[in-house]
Parts: structure tokens; sequence; C-alpha cells
């Protein structure tokens, strides 16, 4: 899964990063509180949260997340946009829910794998 | 008894207290360094979220700070010195949850009171020792080698 089939089948709105769309999905994390997303999440996760502030983008570009989603129709902070454009980090934003967003997300992840097993 | 190692990298860094559009700034610079080291993924990985905490831990708190970093063959070290209000009682301090983080801070998704147990969770040794009204000051080593036999 990467993020561009992500983007087109929740209908995200891509703010930056729009030639990073390729990278690949490995998993997601979400939450508001920075020091849990340091703390817990993982490299190539999608990182789904209703944070707005530039820190998001240190926060991503550091654990190497494939890209951060904003929920709700969050629009991102204008330096965040700059950061997230200036660091190439895909940052997107859902008009749905984050409880929707990542039932979604969890749903395909999940599929993949099922198919890829299934497969061999 | 082993000869001091010899340090492959160092390099210092000085951290403004309050300045919340600066975050992280100083931690993605020392991720670059480590990287160029090439260091594995994971010692990388962990360097920087330790260094990411110190930092976020200096601008939540702190007037002013610096951030050393030191590398040798066996461990990456990092250790911060700020001058700040300082801990009353580092163990509350310890605790996860425990925050003494203004609502700005929090609003903004951080003071969760998840940081210094970050920094212990993802570090092979970690040392703080506080005074208050001077600062606080965190030792934090990461080994790259496992010594064991």
């Amino acid at each position: 899964m990467d993020l561009a089939s992500i983007v087109k089948i929740l209908n995200l709105k891509v703010c930056s990063g729009m030639d990073q769309l390729n990278r690949p999905v490995r998993g997601g994390y979400t939450g508001d509180l920075l020091s849990d997303v340091m703390g817990n999440s993982k490299e190539g996760d999608v990182w789904v949260t209703r944070q707005v502030h530039q820190n998001i983008v240190a926060v991503a570009s550091l654990k190497e997340h494939a890209g951060i989603i904003l929920v709700h129709g969050a629009e991102p902070a204008k330096d965040t946009l700059e950061k997230a454009t200036r660091e190439n980090i895909p940052l997107m934003v859902s008009e749905q829910s984050g409880f929707d967003v990542v039932g979604q997300i969890y749903a395909l992840i999940a599929a993949e794998k099922n198919t890829a097993v299934a497969g061999h | 008894m082993n000869a001091p190692e010899k340090p492959i990298h160092e390099s210092s860094y000085t951290v403004e207290g309050g300045n919340f559009d600066e975050a992280g700034k100083v931690s993605s610079q020392i991720k670059a360094n480590l990287k160029k080291l090439h260091l594995s993924k994971d010692v990388v990985m962990k360097a920087s979220l330790v260094a990411y905490e110190s930092e976020i831990n200096i601008v939540s708190y702190a007037k002013k700070g610096m951030i050393q970093l030191s590398v040798t063959p066996q461990k990456v070290k990092i250790e911060t010195i700020d001058e700040g209000q300082g801990i009353p009682d580092i163990d509350l301090a310890m605790q996860e949850g425990y925050s003494t983080a203004t609502s700005k801070i929090r609003e903004m998704g951080f003071g969760a009171g998840m940081g210094l147990c970050n920094i212990k969770k993802f570090s092979d040794l970690f040392q703080i020792t506080s005074e208050i009204g001077k600062g606080t000051h965190l030792k934090m080593i990461i080994n790259i080698v496992n010594n064991a036999p």
C-alpha cells in the first residue's frame, strides 16, 4: 500500500510532498500527544492527528513517517505547511473524523496483508 | 581496564528556551550528523528521540540550554545542561503522566508527562540531576556495540 492509493481511496487533499506519494505505508499511528507519537510510532507509519502545529513536521521527519493526515478538515498552520514543503513531507487533509480515517486505512492494510498471505 | 574510547564525532548545540517555532531543529541536526557516521538505523532512531525529548524539555522549561553529542565506536552520548527552574522532585517527574506544563505547552501536544520516560526507555544509561533555580543536567548513553560476551 502506498500513500497515493490511500489518498485516492480516502479522497485526501494533499498539501505538500506531492512527489513523495509513492512512499510505502507500513502501518499507522494515531495520536495528538507528540511524546506518545515519538515513543510508539514506527518508521513508515502514516500518522493521523488533529494537531496542526509545525512541530508535527519535526516529529514525522525524525520518526521517518510516510506522511501525516490531518483529520476533520483541519488545515495545517502556515508555518507547518512551509516546513512540510521544505522537508518534503506529505501532509494530507481528510474531511472525515480520525476514527473513520484510521478504520479505513487499517482495513486497507489488513486486506493487503491477507492478499499477500493468500497469494503465497 | 579499557582505555577511554576516542570520539569519532563531537558537536554541541544551543537551544533557546520558549522558542517552540525552532523546537526540533537541533534534534534534526543531531540526526543528520549521526546518519553521516553510518550507525545502525536503530541507534540513530533512539538517539534522535532522546535528543528530541531533551530539546523539547529545554524549550518548555528552561531559559536556555546546551546539548552535547559525543560518539565513540562503542556508544552515543548525549548530554544536556540547561539554565532553568530545575526539577523539585525527580521521582515525581519520572512518573509517566506527571507534568508541570502550562496549558499553552499542552495545546501544542507537548507536556504529556512522557518526555523523561521516553528518554529513559530509549537510553541504555540515563542519569538526571537537578538544582532548583539553577537547572537540570541529563546524561544519556545509547550503546552501539553490544559488549556482552
